[in-house]
Parts: structure tokens; sequence; C-alpha cells
């Protein structure tokens, strides 16, 4: 059940190619996110899949079905939209009945189903309101138990947290976390936000003008990035990237160092320089150096540091968690047996 | 989001429109110019036959045919120069903070709802009536002696019949596009020194410009085809003072039953609509997807 | 024009604004006061404005020695079942317009409103001849499929901006819950479109009422509304200001109560969305 299988799937619109060649494996009950930069057709995969639209070549498993030219309906999963796509005229109860009437459900079991739902997720009291008069994230969990009810082979996310504010983006985040864990059914999430992908999937695929650049877990694509864009994509602040002669100096056209891996001191190390603007969040403290060798780095400490603007630091990147690429964009392979296990 | 079956269905929904619309256009205008090259009186049946051009020769030469284009032109000018100096005029106006905009609104808008017949015999008997109209009533209380309106000057007597009714129209599209203009602009002119009158010829204007050459390409398909204020105000008189291509191609089909004439007429005024109906469709498609 | 402005301005503004509102609107205001006044009164020299004696005779002898309502009921028939057919033909091409994007969507709109663009007299003799021809002379349903046919590119032309203000993404939710196509155009498209299709009704009434074209060339006595009756009146027959003031009124009165709750769809039916 919820097992997904791509093989091929291609997408053109017209003449432009969106998509054009791609493999992809769903286990049942994985979390799988795709992320990627606006554009890169994370959202037209979501739809292929979903059956809103038509691929132009490659077909489409569902549990070993071909589900290539099936409708939408007949596919057994089920959708919720950036928007929520609530239907505006239909109460609550009436919104998340709407599949089930569909299908011809009796009524008995229509509103039995209905309330289960609210009940998971806290909405019984809002059962008998209209969309226009719940908040956004009531809103959200009206679009989640329409889609539970009818009991989907997978779940389909369309960057559902877009529309919220920043607190309470969080909160859904967790909310829908724990809904992967107390249904564990498949659920395959869009969106362009690396930290929701980073933290709820089991498996991110990372999508570019339509192509997969590279798919695995989220410490998997953290510690072993297989190209520039990967590696530039994953993690948050930016990974610095250098060229240039500290790359040369190790044999690559370009080095990578995360933020939480360069040292910072006041005496001595790689790359001298001053510091250009500082933030001082508390938890963290995120400075950007302005280096002669490297060029401006960003470079992430713990807690509160007394450096401010103007200050003259030295920045050492920690040789064990350097990323290095060849002139291809691609990574060099880096020790992965002495990495595994190893605590950061 | 459109997929194989989407696509045929949408198809098919369409095709009822699409094909009514097309039989709409086609099998009339297809016989207009069948007709227009042929003798066909519905009086005298029996005499028909092909005739090629004679038809338009003989309705473009006819005595009544520059008269009419001139007056059609007059009439249009006439019509479009009142309602959009005019409508503009009455939507600056209303657009100022005042007490019942409400109700102003709707006393403005009124004329453009009722129907030509009335409109016209309104202005006809109530106003223009020389013995018993309004106007009359005025003159002879200044003094003067009462002018026989549609008579002594019936086109300009119908341009005002016909600007009465569109000016609500001129008005409101005017009014929409200027409350359309964000306030902020303006201030922005105004923080950067710019007078009133300057404020409006460089910013209000410009931003009216397409609602107003909207209003004129609209007004003048509509305009065009005028032709129950010309029946039942003149009927085209005196003599051919009050004709227009319009009311011209009517007399000759309906009154002097000339189906072949009134097919070339016909053919003619086709023409002449075409070519604004051209200048629309390029200001209308830019606007299409805004 | 959103800043506080004196009491003075506001004032003189209102005086001003009302003036010249009165004035467009006298022509109306004058022929209804007429039609309440006694026939006499209705010509008297100098004018007598608001001190004559009230009655509703006028209202009465239009009825009972012109069959008024008869016509009245034509335009009804008329205006109501022009709309009823064209809101049937047009809802499903708007859909698919609206919903099923494509480059060819834009070019089919703008054919059908150039159809609206043929000048009437060109296709006066052909429609004329045809309407002799199949019978159709003089009778209401030939003019329901008139009129339908000149407004159908308006209606079709208003549902169309009106659908695609619906957000598609509920009617692709519609689709993932199962909807058919009848379903979702049932229980999720029309209900969200009912202000839309109101707002279209209601112009599309105005505007089939209103008409004075083929309503006046392909009718005569059994079909013809109130546009072929007043017509009739061109020519004076002794005194009947009054009365016609009071035929005038009542042909008006009901598209006058309509046209003002329909301004916003005027705006955005006559100037194909040109204008904002």
């Amino acid at each position: 059940m919820g097992e997904i299988t791509l093989r091929n799937v291609s997408k053109s619109f017209g003449t432009t190619t969106v998509i054009p060649d791609i493999d992809l494996e769903i286990a049942n009950g994985e979390f799988v996110v795709f992320v990627g930069p606006s554009g890169c057709g994370k959202s037209t995969l979501l739809r292929l899949i979903a059956g809103l639209e038509d691929v132009s070549g490659g077909t489409i498993a569902i549990d070993g079905r071909d589900v290539t030219r099936e409708a939408p309906a007949k596919r057994g999963l089920a959708m919720v939209f950036q928007s929520y796509a609530l239907y505006p005229h239909m109460s609550v109860r009436n919104n998340i009945a709407f599949p089930l009437k569909m299908a011809g459900e009796d009524k008995a079991v229509i509103d039995k189903k209905v309330n289960d739902a609210a009940r998971v997720l806290n909405l019984t009291d809002y059962l008998d309101r209209r969309p226009g008069q719940l908040s956004g994230g009531q809103r959200q969990r009206v679009a989640i138990g329409r889609a539970i009810v009818r009991q989907p082979a997978a779940f389909l996310f369309d960057e559902p947290l877009s529309n919220l504010d920043a607190a309470l983006r969080g909160t859904m985040r967790l909310e829908i976390s724990e809904l992967h864990q107390r249904l564990a059914k498949t659920m395959i999430y869009v969106t362009h936000d690396q930290v929701e992908a980073m933290t709820m999937a089991d498996k991110i695929v990372v999508l570019n003008a339509g192509k997969v650049e590279q798919v695995g877990s989220p410490l998997d694509l953290y510690r072993f990035p297989r190209n520039l864009f990967v590696a530039g994509f994953i993690g948050s602040p930016r990974m610095n990237l250098v060229s240039g002669e500290p790359a040369a100096r190790r044999g690559a056209a370009m080095m990578g160092a995360r933020p939480e891996h360069i040292r910072i001191s006041r005496e001595n190390g790689e790359w001298p320089g001053t510091v250009g603007v500082a933030e001082h969040l508390g938890a963290d403290t995120f400075l950007h150096v302005h280096t002669d060798a490297a060029g401006t780095v960003t470079v992430r400490a713990d807690g509160e540091v007394a450096l401010n603007h103007g200050d003259r630091v030295f920045l050492s990147p920690d040789p064990a968690k350097i990323h290095l690429f060849g002139a291809d964009g691609l990574a060099t392979p880096r020790s992965a047996p002495a990495m595994q296990g190893a605590a950061h | 989001m459109s997929t194989q079956a989407s696509r045929s269905a949408a198809r098919l929904m369409l095709s009822p429109a699409v094909i009514f619309l097309l039989v709409w256009m086609i099998v009339p205008l297809a016989l207009t110019l069948w007709f227009s090259f042929q003798r066909y009186n519905l009086l005298a049946p029996e005499r028909s036959g092909f005739i090629w051009f004679d038809n338009y020769l003989s309705f473009v030469s006819s005595p009544a045919f520059w008269g009419a284009i001139v007056n059609t032109l007059i009439l249009v000018v006439g019509v479009l120069a009142v309602t959009v100096i005019g409508g503009l005029l009455v939507a600056l106006l209303i657009d100022q903070p005042i007490w019942g905009q409400g109700p102003v609104r709707i006393l403005v808008i009124a004329p453009f709802f009722i129907m030509p017949p009335v409109a016209a015999l309104i202005w006809k008997n109530m106003f223009f009536n020389p013995t018993n109209g309004l106007f009359g009533e005025l003159f002879k209380f200044v003094g003067l002696r009462p002018f026989d309106f549609l008579g002594q000057a019936p086109l300009a007597s119908i341009v005002v019949i016909v600007a009465w009714q569109w000016l609500p129209f001129a008005t409101l599209i005017l009014l929409t596009a200027l409350q359309s203009l964000s306030s902020e602009q303006l201030e922005a002119a105004e923080m950067d020194g710019a007078p009133p009158l300057k404020r409006f010829g460089y910013i209000v204007l410009p931003h009216l410009a397409r609602a107003i050459t909207v209003v004129v390409l609209i007004q003048t398909i509509f305009l065009l085809g005028i032709l129950v204020e010309i029946l039942v105000t003149t009927n085209g008189g005196p003599g051919a003072q009050s004709t227009t291509l319009t009311f011209l191609v009517y007399k000759e089909a309906i009154l002097d039953s000339d189906a072949g004439t009134a097919a070339a007429g016909g053919v003619v005024a086709v023409v002449l609509a075409n070519i604004v109906a051209i200048f629309l469709m390029r200001a209308i498609g830019k606007n299409l997807d805004a | 024009m959103a800043r506080a402005v004196t009491a003075q301005r506001k004032t003189l503004n209102t005086i001003l604004a009302w003036a010249v509102a009165l004035l467009i609107a006298f022509p109306i205001i004058w022929t209804v006061l007429t039609s309440f006044k006694p026939e006499p009164q209705a010509v008297a020299s100098p004018p007598i404005w608001f001190g004559f004696d009230w009655t509703v005779k006028n209202y009465v002898d239009v009825q009972n020695q012109r069959n008024y309502f008869d016509y009245f009921l034509n335009s009804v028939i008329i205006a109501l079942g022009s709309t009823a057919l064209g809101i049937l033909i047009a809802i499903p091409a708007a859909w698919s317009m609206a919903f099923v994007p494509g480059r060819k969507v834009r070019d089919l709109l703008m054919w059908m409103l150039s159809t609206k663009m043929m000048p009437a007299v060109a296709v006066l003799t052909p429609i004329y001849l045809i309407f002799i021809w199949l019978g159709l002379l003089d009778t209401r349903i030939g003019l329901v499929v008139v009129i339908m046919l000149i407004n159908l590119p308006i209606i079709v032309w208003m549902l169309y901006t009106y659908f695609r203000e619906i957000p598609g993404e509920i009617l692709e939710a519609a689709r993932m819950d199962g909807a058919s196509l009848w379903n979702e155009i049932r229980y999720v498209l029309t209900p969200m479109a009912v202000p839309g299709i109101a707002s279209t009704v209601l112009l599309n009434i105005i505007l089939a009422w209103n008409e004075a074209f083929w309503t006046i060339v392909l009718t005569t006595t059994d079909a013809a509304p109130l546009t072929k009756f007043i017509s009739g009146f061109s020519s004076p027959q002794g005194l009947f200001y009054a009365k016609l003031s009071a035929a005038s009124t009542m042909a008006i009165a009901p598209i006058l109560i309509m046209g003002w709750f329909s301004q916003r769809q005027l705006v955005r039916g006559l100037t194909f969305g040109a204008v904002k």
C-alpha cells in the first residue's frame, strides 16, 4: 500500500520541456519531500503523480498498478493544496464529507467518518462553521481532514505551509509530522523551504530544472552532497563555496565549508579577515567576514560571541568537514568510512 | 490543469455557442453578399438576375449616399465629443467627496437604462416640440420665438438625444478608471511639487487614456447602428438631413423593399464597421490577460 | 482622492454635483411627474411643476385603450427567454474557456466578441427574408433566438471573467475528491459562480428589454414588445402627452430598478474587461 514508482517520467508544455526524464521509487509509508528552487518542477511532478496533469512520457505505478492513464479520483490519492482549496460555500462538515459523498457512501457512514476525522484534528467545535470563519491553521486542518477521510494510499502536500506566518508554520510542521507517525501512510510533500525538508523527511528528492540532483535521507544530503547545487541548497545558512587558491591547494576546483564547520580565532588561522556584519541571535552568532583568501565567508558560532563590525579575526575550516568539488561541479567522494558513526 | 479528458469535454461544451454564432455570422452575411449582386425587389420579385456591382454603384451614387456618410460622421463625432468631454467632467465631479454620492450616481446613470424609443419621444415631445415643449416654454420665457429643433436642426437634435443616452456610459467608465488611480501616485506628485492642473495633465489624463480609448471605440460601434432615435423623431428628414448610413439601408430594405440595394448598402456598412472593429480588437486584446 | 477636505469645499462640490445630476436625470423626472397629470395640465403653458391634480387615470387608460399589458408581457418573455437560452448555452462554453486554458481561448473569445460588432443593417435583409420564409416573422420565439444571438458574446464574456475568478485549485480539489464533471459543475462551480451568474442575468435582461432594432423590425402586432409599442407613438395623435408619459414610465420602471443594482456589471460587460 502506498508504494509509488515513476519510470522515465517526462513532461512538456507545448515546446517547453519542464521535466526531461525522472525515475523515482517511493516506499510504503515513507515521508518524501520534493524540494528545490522556484520553477524546478517539483509541483509539476506532484501534479503528475496526482493525475491533474498528463505525463508526456513514462509510467507511474501505485502499488504495482499502472495508473498513468487513470483519472485523479481513481488513483486513490488525496491532495492538500497550497491554498487549501476548501469549498467556501460549504460548512467544515460538508467540506470533509464531500469526497465521501462523491463516492456515494451512506449518510451514516459519512457522519461517522467525518466525526472521527474531526476528533483527530481537533475540529469538532468547528464542524458547522464556514472556511471563511476559520483561521489559517484551522483551514489547513480541514484540508487535511478532507484528505484523511478518503483513506488514500498516499497523501500529497503542495507547499501547504507557504501561506502561514512563521510561528504557525513551526506548529503545523510538528502536527503534520505527528500525523505521519500516527497514520503511517506514504506522504509526498513539496516545498521550497529546505528547513521543512530537513525536519520532516525520511527521504529528500532535490530537484533542479526538472532533474533529480540527489535523493537521500536529510543527513545524507547534509553530509555527502553529490554536487555543488545540493551542497549550496541544503543547510542554512548556505555552505561557503570558495574557488581559487584555497581550493587549488587542496586539489579541487571548488571547496565548501559550512558556516558551522569553521573555527574562529582572534590569534591565528588559515584565512585572516575583518568582520563585516555581525548577527547576534543569542543562541547563535553569525558573522560575515571579509577575507582576502576566500572572499566573504559566513561563520556560525555557538552562543554569544563578543565580535563586532571591524574586528580582526582568523578563520580555519575544519579539515574533517571540508567538501571538495571538481570542475564539473561534482563532489569528490569523501572518505566515508571515517565519517560514518563519527559524532558531529 | 488540463488533461486529455478535460480537453475533450471542453470542446464539447464549447460547440453549441460556437456553432450558433458561426451560423449567425456566416449565413446572413453570405446571403447579403449574394443579394448585393442581384436585382431583387420584394415588390417586383419577377425581375431578378445577376447585376454584379450595379447595386453598389447605384447606392453609392444615389443623392442621399454621401449626405448619409457625412451625417453618420457628424452623429458619431458629435456624440463622442459630448459624451467623452462631458463624461470626464461629470466623472471628475462625482469623484470628489460629496454628500449623497450614491443617489447622485443613480441619477447620472439613469438615462442609459431608458429604452431608445422612450428616450427619443421624451425629447421630441417634452423638449423639442415648438408648441408644447419645455425648450419652447423657455424660449418664450426669455422673449424669443420657439425654435423648431427637429425641423430646423434635425441632426443636431438627434445628437443631443443620443448623447444624453450615452453620457452615463462614458461617465461610468471614466469614473471607474478614475477610482482605480492610486491616490499614492497623486500624493507622490504633490510631494514632488506639482500643482493640481499639472497633476491632472501628467498623471490623471494618461491613466485615463486607455479608458477614453475604450469609451470611444465601443461607443462608435454602437453609434454606427443607431436607428430608432432617427426613425421615431425625424424619420431621416426633413428630406435627408438626418439620414445616416444605417437609416439609408433600413429605408431601402423595409420602406422601399429593395433587397438588392439594401444588401449592397449593408456591405458598405460592414466595411466601415470592420475598420473600427480592428482598432477596438487591438485595444481590448492588450487588456484581455490583465 | 481620499484626504479630508474642508466642509466648505465639500458643500460646494455637493451642490454642483447634485445640480448636474438633477439636470441629467431631469427628463426622466419630468416624464414621471407628467404621467400623473391630467392631459390638459400636462401640456399647460407655462408648465405646471408640482401643483397639479395627481391622477392615475393615464395608467388605467393606457391599459384599457391599448392593451398595454400584452406588450409588457412580450417584453418580459423576450427578455427572460433570450437570457435563459443564452445562459444555458454560455455556461458550458465559458466553463471550458476559463478552466481548460490554451492559447486559442483568447482568439476564440475575440472572435465571439467580434460577432457583436457586425452592424445589424448588414444582415437586415437576409434575416428579414429568412424570418418570412420560416414563418418566424412576428413570433416571440423568433425574436428570442435573435436577441439571444446578439447578446450571447456578452453573456459568454461576462461568465468567463467571473469563472476565471474562481480559484482553479478548488475545482482540482473537487476532481481529486472524486467529483465527475457534472458533479463538479453542480456542487462546486455553480454555487461559487451564482453571484456572477446573477449579475450576468441582470445585465442581459436589461440589454434585451431595451433592444430597439430587431424588436421593431421583426414584429408587427403579436410579438411586439414595449419598444415597438412606444415607437408607434412617433406621430402625435391628439392630446396624449400624459398618457405617453404613463406608458413610458411603465416601460422604463423595471429596468431603472434593475439598473440601480448593476452598475459594476455594466462596466464589466460592456467594456469587455478593458477597463477595470
